[in-house]
């Protein structure tokens, strides 16, 4: 059982973010927290916006933002789809707090649909940031 | 003569500019022709696996979703026209322009009322100047178009193609009511379209693109795109929450993915012709250049051929003076 790894994408709609070989990866859908390891049942998931958690192969942590998106499992291949989608050692951390915070501050209105996602986008990436280090 | 060189030199000096101009920009051009490419094949993985999820989902499960669902009696359609911002691309605004023209005309020779979507300047450019009306058009990303832009053209797309399919249900009699100056996407807009087509550039190769008309809306969903490999058939999915909404998730994401592979299709070749536009008017200003430089040389030796025949004729009447008083 524990030689089988997951192949693991991480594609955001501009490029490639991520791939390689995990033994699990962590995931928060609209059901829940989501934990897949290696001979997970098929599955396809929508992912909230929040941070995807790797555990590569050679037991190294990936930490990836992900805006809202979708998860697929199957045979051991895991990709994991968003609009947007940044690694946690791209992410600027101190900018995308400032961000965040002059958002809540000047817009505010989380009853638009738009700010909403874009306030849940950023807070994502603070999350992801600060659960990596 | 002499003034007719001087004018020679000058124009061979603008030509001069000129071409310098044109040569950075057909650099400029090949450069960026690269970077676009690299940007198509960075977007196709998504394209891909989302491709996938989609058949995934269409396949196991006989959901219905109003963006599959073929309306019954098309009475109007959408055009999604994709042009570029500038000009000096050749006759690649144009004949993209040609394209959506001749489709417009089919939907209308078919009896359904037809309003436009653009993207780029030269499209506005060129529907503004028949007084035709743009429902909504986006600017400034004709070159390097983002996944947001796509994204917000297919939400405006999208969210007017639902409103069709709604009203279809109860259809009422007054398809021909007036959508003229209906300029913003209020919320509120009480009709949609039935189609949505798309007319963009396909980038073939350096040397060929052509426009291109697909239909957007409603999605036919090509189950496998590429011959499914043995181990590539698809697992019996588990869909959480449903499949259902996992469907109303994927759908719209597919048709921005569709949308932004048409935006960077027509980026590159947009690049392309304006590489190619630019490098011909570079050979002609070389070819102007080298004629110029010809002409004014003939005329410098005329000019000069002039002068020694004045001289000489100048001496021999001066010779032929003092002949005669001797």
């Amino acid at each position: 059982m524990s030689d089988a790894v997951l192949q693991v994408e991480v594609v955001s709609a501009e490029r490639l973010v991520w791939s390689g070989e995990a033994s699990m990866v962590r995931a928060r859908t609209t059901e829940g927290e989501l934990g897949i390891l290696p001979n997970h049942a098929p599955l396809l998931s929508l992912l909230v916006q929040g941070f995807v958690d790797i555990r590569a192969s050679d037991d190294e942590s990936w930490v990836v933002a992900v805006d809202a998106g979708f998860v697929s499992v199957a045979a051991n291949r895991v990709s994991i789809l968003a609009g947007r989608a940044l690694p946690s050692h791209e992410i600027e951390l101190e900018k995308r707090r400032q961000d965040l915070e002059r958002r809540r501050a000047t817009g505010g209105d989380v009853d638009d649909a738009e700010e909403a996602a874009e306030q849940a986008w950023l807070e994502a990436q603070v999350r992801a940031v600060e659960h990596a280090s | 003569m002499a003034v007719s060189l001087r004018e020679y030199r000058a124009r061979i000096r603008s030509v001069e500019s000129t071409k310098k101009i044109t040569r950075a920009m057909e650099l400029i051009a090949a450069s960026r022709i690269i970077k676009a490419q690299q940007r198509a094949q960075a977007a196709a993985p998504y394209a891909r696996e989302l491709t996938r999820a989609v058949s995934a989902v269409a396949s196991y499960s006989n959901v219905d979703h109003p963006l599959t669902t073929e309306p019954e009696d098309a009475k109007r359609a959408a055009i999604l026209i994709v042009t570029s911002d500038r000009g000096l691309a050749g006759a690649y605004s144009s004949s993209v322009l040609k394209e959506a023209e001749r489709l417009t005309e089919k939907l209308r020779s078919e009896g359904k009322e037809v309003s436009v979507y653009v993207s780029g300047r030269k499209g506005v450019a060129y529907l503004n100047f028949r007084r035709r009306t743009i429902t909504e058009s986006w600017t400034g990303h004709s070159d390097q178009p983002t996944y947001d832009v796509a994204q917000e053209i297919g939400q405006a797309l999208i969210s007017s193609f639902i409103a069709g399919s709604d009203d279809t249900a109860a259809a009422d009699g007054s398809p021909d009511s007036d959508r003229a100056g209906d300029r913003d996407r209020a919320g509120d807009r009480d009709e949609g379209v039935h189609e949505v087509h798309v007319v963009y550039t396909r980038f073939r190769s350096m040397l060929t693109q052509e426009p291109t008309a697909i239909r957007l809306l409603p999605l036919e969903v090509v189950e496998g795109t590429e011959t499914p490999e043995a181990e590539d058939l698809l697992p019996l999915y588990e869909f959480e929450p449903s499949a259902a909404e996992v469907l109303d998730a994927l759908l719209p994401r597919y048709v921005e993915s569709r949308i932004y592979f048409a935006l960077l299709q027509a980026a590159a070749s947009e690049l392309a012709a304006r590489q190619r536009a630019m490098k011909s008017a570079t050979d002609n200003a070389t070819e102007l250049i080298k004629k110029y430089t010809r002409i004014a040389n003939q005329a410098r030796q005329a000019g000069i051929t002039q002068e020694i025949s004045e001289i000489v004729g100048g001496v021999n009447a001066l010779a032929d003076a003092n002949a005669g008083r001797d």
